[in-house]
């Protein structure tokens, strides 16, 4: 930074998908306010989804100029080798880092705008129930005065929409940007709704509120270490955009103590995004309370833009500490493998197991963060092998979270009600709703990286990437940790197709008869009481099913040909 | 003809048969002649498959096929079979329809009836496509991949089908566990050998790995034998072998009789199968290296699995440890040629090849009539049984003829191979082989004890039995009706033209055997030569 204020030359049809996304959201935000209530979720619902398709069509455009591009272009000082656009360039033709556009930005943006537009669809299937998984007036007591006026109104939560909109926005910018203070904004700007989000759920609304002032405390110090480590690096290079830290960096002769330690701050906000150990310990309990299409968003969404974002500031920021670097990258991954699958085995919350799950996955795609950009022709493998895993994590988490939102609890008087989240309740399932079970079992055989799914397309990758590296101890320790957690998964496969005779569905009469059914009705917020043992798959009225079967059939698709897709990840990364 | 894509069109065929059984066609409600049409389609494919093949040159891979799968990867798919794949493929092929064939009838304590046995028989189709492919397969992440994604339709039929709930899906869940970890150790191994070949399409083709290790290759010695151990402990769990067998006997007991006869009479030729074609040729002096110690760990198999067989109660969990007890020789077969002398033939290896194929063949067939037995009596205790001799004399035959191919009589396939293991490892590993003799003895052991406890003598008083389980009375026992006798009898001949006349099938074993031991002496002389 030269203190002088050059004015930004704007590419504006690179800047096109994310402006389209938050645009969409400023415009959400409107609908809100002037539109009668009858009409904002139609609405809302139209909007998103227009502009999530809208943002992808702009991803396309910019991946066909990328593409047209010879590699590596002038510009090309951010990262060794490969291809990048800039949005912002000064009037001299420099580049400004504050939105870059190469593979890694348009493979992890496609990847966030697409789970967001399958969010939003589970968001908007009202299913059987007809009621959404957001309570109508979130600051209301449960079963107070205000909660069934806002029932009996016909009142609805219709602010998520715009809210997801600005999460996703704010994931776009993050793996998309070069500069330490747009990484920060756009933390902010992905974080905060997702704070909010949390919180909203219908049911079991105090354990959601819980999990959202946990969130947002623990966000906050993570935010803040980044910030106070972004603050350190600049006070030592002077600067904030990666190429010219990376410049100041590169001779690690005599190691700077508050650079060090700023890294180490900037690190720690990142592995908090992400879910490593141990900064994981937000995620188990935000992802069994926050209402479960918005666990499905944030877990696929946040974790494909943070691991962007890690994979960017450890190799495009600081090549020359790759060394220090690549010791807390490793003893990360490990620590996190290691835990996220052990802790996945004792699980008897489907919601946590997918939690400490999506911790174990961190762990494997850290695997591939260690084994960096290499040289030569191996160059992109490291973040190639991100960008599949993700690919593959982000399928197959959107379609289980969906899966566990249909699957409902039967109430005494045998209408479906919460979510039937206790694993004691999912026994039996895989019998008696085959397409929706074996969808599940596809997702769980996928995260147990078993072939012919994509997880193992991806964990192939990750451990190639690794082994390339030279971290065949990580990619070790990787297989005994998928061992151990494919124990977990099966466990869960076992319980849905062969439940022994006491975990055997009872039908609705064994349930009255017995007499331990807690009433679930209204939005009573405890979980405390006894719930009842059955569960079932509530039919929707909206397109949920439509998403878990093609999250499962791409899921396949992705395992049995994976070629393609592999192929245009690779070449958009040369 | 060598130029159809039989070897496609084999993988091919009984996922359409799974597919027509999955879908909601009118078919559907006809599951048994529409499993067994298909499995019977597959077996006449695999035989015009035979006379395509060109048995003067069976050491050499025919029938191939090669496209490039995906590409960023390298990774092929490649088919081709040598002698010994094809002998197996057929071996397999073979085995499915009886077993469609055996479970005509319901068996076993929950019952395969209608809509559970539809699916039962379609998992069957579609392990059979795994089974063909791994065998197949020539590209070594195609081979990972169906050896991995095999266990899964094999999980569901040992958890979904056969004995007591609980117990069964336990038995799933170690099968699953033990195979699992198994192959993700050798996935590690797959993946750095991936990594240190050579780029580009064909990575990962078997001929493509070889040589990669010492002076010529990107890989040390110590590298080598590090990889070697990945795919050996993953083949030794699948084979399986002491110390690593206790998974079998759990499975064996708990799945139905049918789906045992695969998991055991094909599913586990792929461990030693493994060893074999993958094994051998990739990691040449890690094989001689550590065959000392396999050696060993083969020969107590013979023996530990022999006893355990004596010991056991149940005639299921028989069964499994004596094919434990075999496993040990068609390793010891495997492994005896190190250290390679310049007169070691391929004498023992081709034993141990055939002895693949009649060891489905004989175990398959017994495990087929120990469910016929089982179904009868509802119980799998040998002490429940007693003079059935009289009462089904058929399956009493049946099951001596079957009982004396596991001890190997002279005049069965299986004295021809277990006779060339031992000819082949006496001159260089004598001690060993003594003490393999002793399994043959073992042998006579426990199949003539348990015919002995099973079929002779008197049928114990009626009276005895009142003891409240409900089991019906041995003396009302019927017979072996025509589909069970159908079910076993070709089993039967195969073993017995094969015994008396073992040249067709020596013929295929023989000269990939003696390729594999001549390549072994080129690699491993040149490395002594430097």
């Amino acid at each position: 930074m030269t203190g002088i204020f050059d004015t930004p030359q704007v590419d504006w049809a690179l800047v096109a998908p994310v402006l389209v996304v938050l645009g969409a959201a400023v415009v959400g935000v409107l609908l809100e306010a002037f539109l009668p209530v009858v009409a904002r979720r139609t609405a809302q619902v139209a909007l998103s989804v227009a502009a999530t398709v809208g943002a992808l069509v702009a991803i396309g455009w910019s991946w066909h100029r990328l593409s047209g591009v010879d590699a590596p272009t002038d510009l090309a000082g951010l990262r060794p080798g490969g291809r990048a656009l800039y949005a912002l360039t000064t009037e001299s033709g420099g580049s400004l880092g504050s939105l870059v556009v190469d593979g890694l930005t348009l493979v992890s943006q496609a990847l966030v705008v697409v789970v967001a537009l399958l969010s939003v669809v589970v968001m908007a299937d009202r299913t059987a129930t007809r009621e959404d998984p957001f309570a109508p007036m979130v600051s209301a007591v449960p079963g107070s005065q205000y909660e069934r006026l806002a029932a009996s109104r016909g009142l609805a939560q219709t602010e998520v929409y715009p809210l997801v909109l600005f999460a996703t926005g704010g994931m776009m910018v993050f793996s998309a940007t070069a500069d330490l203070l747009t990484m920060f904004v756009a933390l902010e700007v992905l974080s905060l709704p997702l704070y909010l989000l949390s919180g909203m759920a219908r049911r079991r609304r105090l354990q959601s509120q819980e999990a959202s002032l946990k969130y947002f405390l623990l966000g906050s110090f993570a935010s803040a270490l980044f910030i106070f480590g972004a603050a350190l690096v600049y006070g030592v290079t002077g600067s904030l955009t990666f190429d010219e830290i990376a410049a100041a960096t590169v001779t690690p002769n005599g190691l700077d103590k508050l650079l060090v330690v700023g890294v180490l701050l900037l690190m720690v906000g990142l592995f908090f995004k992400v879910g490593a150990v141990p900064f994981h310990l937000w995620t188990p309990d935000v992802y069994q309370g926050a209402p479960t299409p918005v666990t499905g968003f944030m877990a696929a969404g946040t974790k494909v833009a943070a691991f962007v974002a890690l994979v960017r500031v450890v190799y495009v920021m600081l090549p020359g500490m790759g060394w220090d670097l690549s010791v807390l990258v490793w003893t990360v991954a490990i620590v996190t493998m290691v835990v996220g699958s052990v802790a996945v085995l004792v699980q008897g919350d489907i919601k946590r197991l997918l939690a400490y799950s999506s911790v174990a996955h961190a762990g494997f795609v850290l695997t591939a963060v260690a084994a960096g950009w290499g040289t030569g022709e191996t160059a992109v493998v490291g973040p190639w092998a991100v960008l599949v895993y993700l690919l593959a994590y982000a399928l197959a988490t959107v379609g289980a979270f969906t899966v566990v939102a249909l699957v409902r609890e039967r109430s005494e008087s045998g209408g479906l009600t919460g979510e039937a989240t206790s694993l004691g309740q999912w026994a039996g399932l895989g019998r008696t709703n085959p397409v929706i079970g074996a969808c599940f079992m596809v997702f769980l055989l996928s995260f147990a990286g078993i072939p012919l799914t994509a997880g193992f397309v991806g964990k192939f990758a990750v451990f190639s990437a690794a082994v390339s590296g030279g971290a065949w101890p990580l990619a070790l320790i990787g297989v005994l940790a998928s061992a151990v957690a494919a124990f977990a998964y099966f466990k869960v496969v076992v319980l849905m197709y062969f439940p022994a005779r006491d975990e055997r569905p009872a039908d609705a009469d064994e349930v009255g008869a017995g007499g331990s059914v807690a009433s679930q009705t209204g939005a009573v917020g405890t979980a405390t009481l006894a719930r009842p043992k059955t569960a079932a798959v509530v039919a929707t009225r909206g397109c949920a099913t439509g998403v878990i079967g093609l999250c499962a059939l791409l899921t396949l698709l992705l395992g049995v040909l994976p070629g393609g897709v592999l192929t245009a990840i690779s070449n958009i990364l040369q | 003809m060598a130029d159809f894509p039989w070897l496609t069109v084999l993988l091919v065929v009984p996922l359409v048969g799974a597919a027509v059984l999955w879908a909601p066609t009118p078919l559907r409600s006809r599951a048994r002649p529409v499993a067994l049409g298909f499995a019977l389609l597959e077996l006449v494919v695999a035989l015009l498959a035979v006379v395509a093949f060109d048995t003067s040159a069976a050491g050499t891979y025919q029938l191939t096929q090669e496209h490039s799968w995906i590409a960023t990867l390298g990774v092929s798919y490649a088919v081709g079979v040598d002698g010994v794949a094809l002998a197996l493929i057929v071996m397999s092929v073979l085995l499915v329809p009886l077993v469609v064939l055996a479970a005509w009838r319901e068996q076993g304590a929950e019952g395969l009836v209608t809509d559970n046995l539809r699916r039962y028989l379609a998992l069957a189709l579609v392990l059979e496509t795994f089974m063909v492919g791994v065998f197949a397969a020539r590209d070594v992440f195609f081979f990972y991949l169906l050896f991995e994604a095999m266990l899964i339709p094999v999980y569901f039929m040992i958890g979904s089908y056969g004995g007591d709930r609980s117990r069964r899906r336990h038995a799933a869940l170690k099968f699953l566990l033990y195979s699992l970890v198994g192959g993700l150790i050798m996935l590690v191994g797959v993946v750095y050998l991936g990594v240190n070949g050579q780029d580009g399409p064909g990575r990962f083709l078997t001929e493509n790995l070889t040589g990669l290790i010492g002076d010529g290759g990107p890989l040390s010695i110590t590298e080598g034998r590090w990889l070697f151990l990945t795919f050996f402990v993953a083949f030794a769990i699948k084979a399986p072998m002491f110390p690593v067998h206790t998974w079998l006997p759990d499975a064996a007991e708990q799945a139905p009789a049918g789906t045992s006869a695969l998991l055991v009479g094909v599913l586990d030729k792929v461990g030693t199968f493994g060893m074999l074609t993958l094994c051998l040729p990739l990691f040449p002096e890690a094989s001689q290296w550590a065959a000392p110690v396999i050696i060993v760990l083969a020969v107590v198999s013979v023996i530990y699995g022999a006893l355990l067989a004596i010991g056991q109660k149940n005639m299921f969990r028989l069964v499994a440890y004596t094919s434990v007890s075999h496993f040990g020789f068609i390793v010891l077969g495997i492994f005896a040629i190190f250290p390679l002398a310049a007169d070691t033939g391929g004498t023992a290896v081709a034993g141990s090849s055939f002895y693949m194929v009649n060891h489905g063949l004989s175990t398959g067939a017994l495990f087929l009539l120990v469910g016929f037995l089982v179904a009868r009596r509802g119980s799998p205790l040998i002490a429940d049984f007693g003079g059935l001799a009289k009462v089904v004399p058929v399956l009493a035959g049946l099951f001596l003829v079957v009982g004396l191919s596991a001890l190997s009589l002279p005049g069965l396939s299986t004295f021809v191979s277990e006779f060339l293991v031992l000819v082949g490892t006496f001159p260089q590993h004598p001690v060993p082989a003594i003490f393999a003799s002793l399994g043959v003895v073992l042998a006579a052991v426990y199949v003539l004890w348990l015919y002995q406890r099973v079929f002779t003598g008197g049928v114990p008083d009626s009276t005895d039995e009142q003891d409240g389980r409900g089991l019906p009375p041995l003396s009302g026992l019927r017979d072996v009706r025509a589909v069970e006798r159908w079910a076993v009898a070709p089993l039967i001949a195969v073993m017995l033209v094969l015994g008396f006349w073992p040249r067709p099938a020596l013929d295929l074993v023989r000269p990939p055997a003696e390729q594999t031991v001549s390549t072994l002496r080129y690699v491993l002389d040149a490395e002594a030569d430097k």
